[in-house]
């Protein structure tokens, strides 16, 4: 017997079971942030001075330490990965597969046009010699954009296998595999929406 | 609420994918794809029931060897103590840093490797998809997935015995800035607890997805057996309450590996010398994350429990569960009220009097939900002409010790009189009552009930009552005198047993009683443990439905059920979950899919 559901959505809730699957699985990531980000407030209020003090140096503003114009680049690549995310998963709405690949392909280069920024701002840091144990400031900036960092890479890798081998299944499955398109963008907003919270709370607050 | 799918929208659907994959299906599958890496929901739930039941008897030998040193401090451990190397007990005798490990794993392996594995992933497993006339779990290899990382998680966190300086020691609660110092075993009971928070994460989704989209054809919310309900409350505890402790876990992580600060405050002194660390951390950030899990996981420890005492006595009272919709919006109300009474943990750290307030006054609004489904329990038995069979003995012994557990909770839930009894024994007493004679108590009622489903024999019922009466005197031979000790004043963290503490003079003599009776306990299960082995070649034969039950999983389904999709065909369900002795009915219990 097979389990019902999977592609079908069930009238009296008017969901298939993945979609629901998905949005439960938010929530609990949400829940998982959501611990880090009362994890920063708690700190924050705690502290005299925010940033504060940092290598013989006291910081009254984050975006002294940190890198605010390629923070708001990698802003503008994401949301824009998110916009042509919903284009790949529109084309197979309207069954053009072609479409499909060259948006799913751009939003794969955005997600990893995202990591080379952080790379370089990563990098940027610990040439100053500005490592997670320097600061508290520092140790939550590391853990929130290093956590996203593994979260983008995950979705990364689930696009990159619906733009390559998974996409065999449009052939055999096709409704399947638009539903599956429309979870991986459910779980790449997802991130880009964490990311637009950690912008403006680390880099400008 | 959301009634059934009609008949035309559903069903059909699930019949034709039925007949389309019929013949997929019929081959043998190997021996590895069956038993070892099976997606069908059954054999994962077995899988689960089989470690967790292995683990809950190591956690209870550490217990052991722990009461065997409190009773009799110093004195070398008889029979196994050459086992032990150096390291943790020379010639037999403990080392005060071994009790702390053994403290340590106890706690958690029992409530993470035992009693949650047990409850969820083995009875939720099993009987959840059959209860409500679902093939399988929603998402068969995430199930599968689930049980290999908690099997990794429990291995992780048997391997940190053998590291340099043991397994974890700074408790089951891990609170810095101990367990930011502490060695090596710390670090792997969190990487333990990743895998364990990850496998819970599955597991509860899935769940979730399963019994809000798997119901069968005329199974409303409110046609859902009791047990179905509890794991839906369950799940969504575990899906939002536990990343709050995978966060906090990260955190810890990287204050033992980055050294950051997250939970080490500035100008720490430890062993008369400043930490050079850059400190601005708080160790109350820790218990605040922590907590907002391990309060709702109490509930995760109770709510199946619950759920499997309410089939069973309406089983074997013949009768309707009292006030049946009460107790589902009581558990839903106890579920939201979870999250925001987690700081009645932290009366002691100084939170502040108007924090104290607030979670004083949702601890004492909690506890309603659960008085109410208690009540309404001890109301069904009313009238009731009771069949004493052994699953029903350890349901009714889990009424009055579940409520001396939850009593007992009720002087720690305000401040002025948590105080005084914080970090004593008394703690230790209040959550075993709840959670041995107890959870434990409903886990054994829902083996000797489900078993006949299993394996399509009934346990020996001589040997059960024989299970039954030997332990229920026997934990409450270790747990009672608890209280006594906790009122003394004696804490709880004492590696001799309170010899050298001047506060437990007038109650030390109890630890030998105490001790004695957590060995008779452990002689007790040897008759379950003979019992549940030989009973699967030599039990009692018995048809689909022993128990003349209502619900789908004994009346829809043959015992032991079919492999691959659980039915013969989709039950479709008429009534609701127990209709027992209805006035004009031709037998005194009328099946869920009965029209």
């Amino acid at each position: 017997m097979d389990i019902p559901y999977t592609v079908k959505t069930r009238p009296d809730t008017g969901v298939n079971n993945a979609k629901l699957g998905i949005w439960l699985f938010l929530a609990s990531e949400v829940m998982l942030f959501g611990g880090l980000f009362s994890a920063y407030i708690f700190l924050r209020v705690g502290a005299p001075v925010w940033p504060g003090p940092l290598l013989d140096h006291v910081y009254t503003h984050a975006s002294e330490v940190l890198n605010v114009p390629l923070a708001t680049i990698n802003t503008m690549v994401l949301i824009g990965s998110s916009v042509t995310i919903v284009m790949a998963w529109a084309s197979l709405a309207m069954g053009d597969f072609k479409k499909y690949k060259m948006y799913m392909l751009i939003t794969i280069l955005c997600g990893f046009a995202f990591l080379v920024i952080k790379y370089f701002e990563y990098s940027d840091k610990f040439s100053h010699g500005y490592f997670p144990e320097e600061s508290t400031f520092l140790a939550i900036y590391f853990v929130l954009t290093g956590l996203h960092m593994i979260h983008v890479i995950g979705g990364i890798i689930v696009n990159l296998y619906f733009w390559g081998p998974g996409a065999k299944m449009w052939d055999t499955d096709p409704d399947r595999f638009k539903h599956r398109i429309e979870i991986a963008g459910l779980y790449w907003h997802f991130v880009d929406i964490v990311w637009i919270f950690l912008f403006p709370t680390i880099y400008l607050l | 609420m959301t009634h059934g799918i009609e008949p035309e929208s559903g069903g059909m659907a699930v019949n034709e994918g039925h007949e389309a994959s019929e013949d997929h299906h019929h081959e043998e599958a190997s021996f590895w794809r069956k038993y070892i890496f099976s997606t069908d929901h059954k054999v994962i739930g077995l899988q689960y029931g089989f470690t967790a039941l292995l683990f809950l008897l190591f956690g209870f030998s550490l217990m052991i060897l722990m009461r065997w040193q409190l009773a009799y401090p110093g004195e070398p451990i008889p029979f196994i103590g050459w086992l032990f190397s150096d390291e943790t007990a020379p010639g037999g005798v403990m080392l005060p840093e071994f009790y702390n490990q053994l403290g340590a794993m106890h706690g958690t392996i029992m409530v993470f490797l035992g009693v949650v594995p047990l409850a969820v992933g083995a009875f939720g497993n099993y009987i959840v998809p059959l209860q409500i006339g679902a093939p399988d779990m929603a998402f068969p290899k995430l199930n599968m997935a689930s049980y290999w990382v908690f099997a990794v998680g429990g291995l992780i966190m048997l391997a940190s015995f053998m590291v340099p300086a043991g397994a974890a020691k700074a408790g089951w609660t891990s609170y810095p800035p101990l367990s930011n110092i502490e060695t090596m075993g710390q670090t792997m009971w969190l990487f333990g607890m990743v895998f364990l928070i990850t496998s819970s994460l599955l597991g509860a989704v899935n769940f979730l997805v399963t019994i809000i989209q798997l119901r069968a054809e005329g199974m409303t919310y409110f046609r859902m057996p009791f047990f179905t309900w509890t794991q839906l409350v369950t799940a969504l505890l575990l899906l939002l309450a536990f990343p709050p402790l995978e966060a906090a876990g990260i955190l810890q992580l990287s204050d033992r590996l980055l050294d950051t600060s997250f939970f080490m405050p500035s100008g720490l002194v430890i062993s008369g010398e400043v930490l050079d660390i850059s400190g601005g951390g708080s160790p109350l950030l820790w218990q605040h994350l922590f907590w907002f899990l391990a309060h709702p996981e109490v509930y995760v420890l109770i709510l199946p429990a619950m759920g499997i005492v309410t089939e069973i006595i309406a089983n074997n009272t013949r009768k309707p569960i009292w006030g049946l919709k009460l107790l589902i919006y009581s558990i839903i109300f106890l579920g939201f009220m979870s999250f925001i009474v987690w700081a009645h943990h932290m009366f002691i750290t100084g939170m502040g009097t108007s924090l104290s307030t607030f979670f004083q006054i949702t601890t004492m609004i909690i506890s309603i939900p659960s008085v109410i489904v208690l009540s309404g329990l001890f109301l069904t038995l009313w009238g009731a002409s009771i069949r004493f069979t052994t699953p029903m003995m350890f349901a009714l012994a889990f009424l009055p010790m579940f409520g001396l557990g939850g009593l007992t909770g009720l002087p720690l839930g305000l401040a002025p009189t948590d105080i005084p009894l914080h970090d004593t024994l008394y703690v230790i007493g209040h959550f075993h009552y709840v959670v041995a004679p107890g959870t434990i108590f409903a886990l054994f009622a829902g083996i000797y009930y489900w078993y006949p489903k299993v394996t399509g024999r009934k346990m020996n019922d001589t040997l059960g009552k024989i299970h039954f009466w030997g332990s229920f005197i026997a934990m409450n031979g270790i747990f009672f005198p608890m209280f006594f000790q906790g009122l003394a004043g004696v804490s709880r963290r004492l590696y001799d047993g309170g010899a050298s503490y001047d506060f437990a003079e007038g109650v030390i003599h109890f630890n030998e009683f105490m001790s004695i009776s957590a060995f008779i306990l452990l002689a007790f299960q040897v008759p379950f443990i003979i019992n549940f082995f030989m009973s699967i070649k030599k039990g009692k034969k018995v048809d689909s439905n022993p128990w003349e039950a209502t619900t789908l999983e004994w009346t829809a389904t043959t015992s032991p059920p079919l492999g691959h999709g659980n039915f013969e065909e989709v039950p479709s369900v008429y009534r609701g979950p127990y209709e027992y002795s209805v006035p004009g009915a031709d037998s005194d219990f009328s099946p869920q899919n009965q029209p």
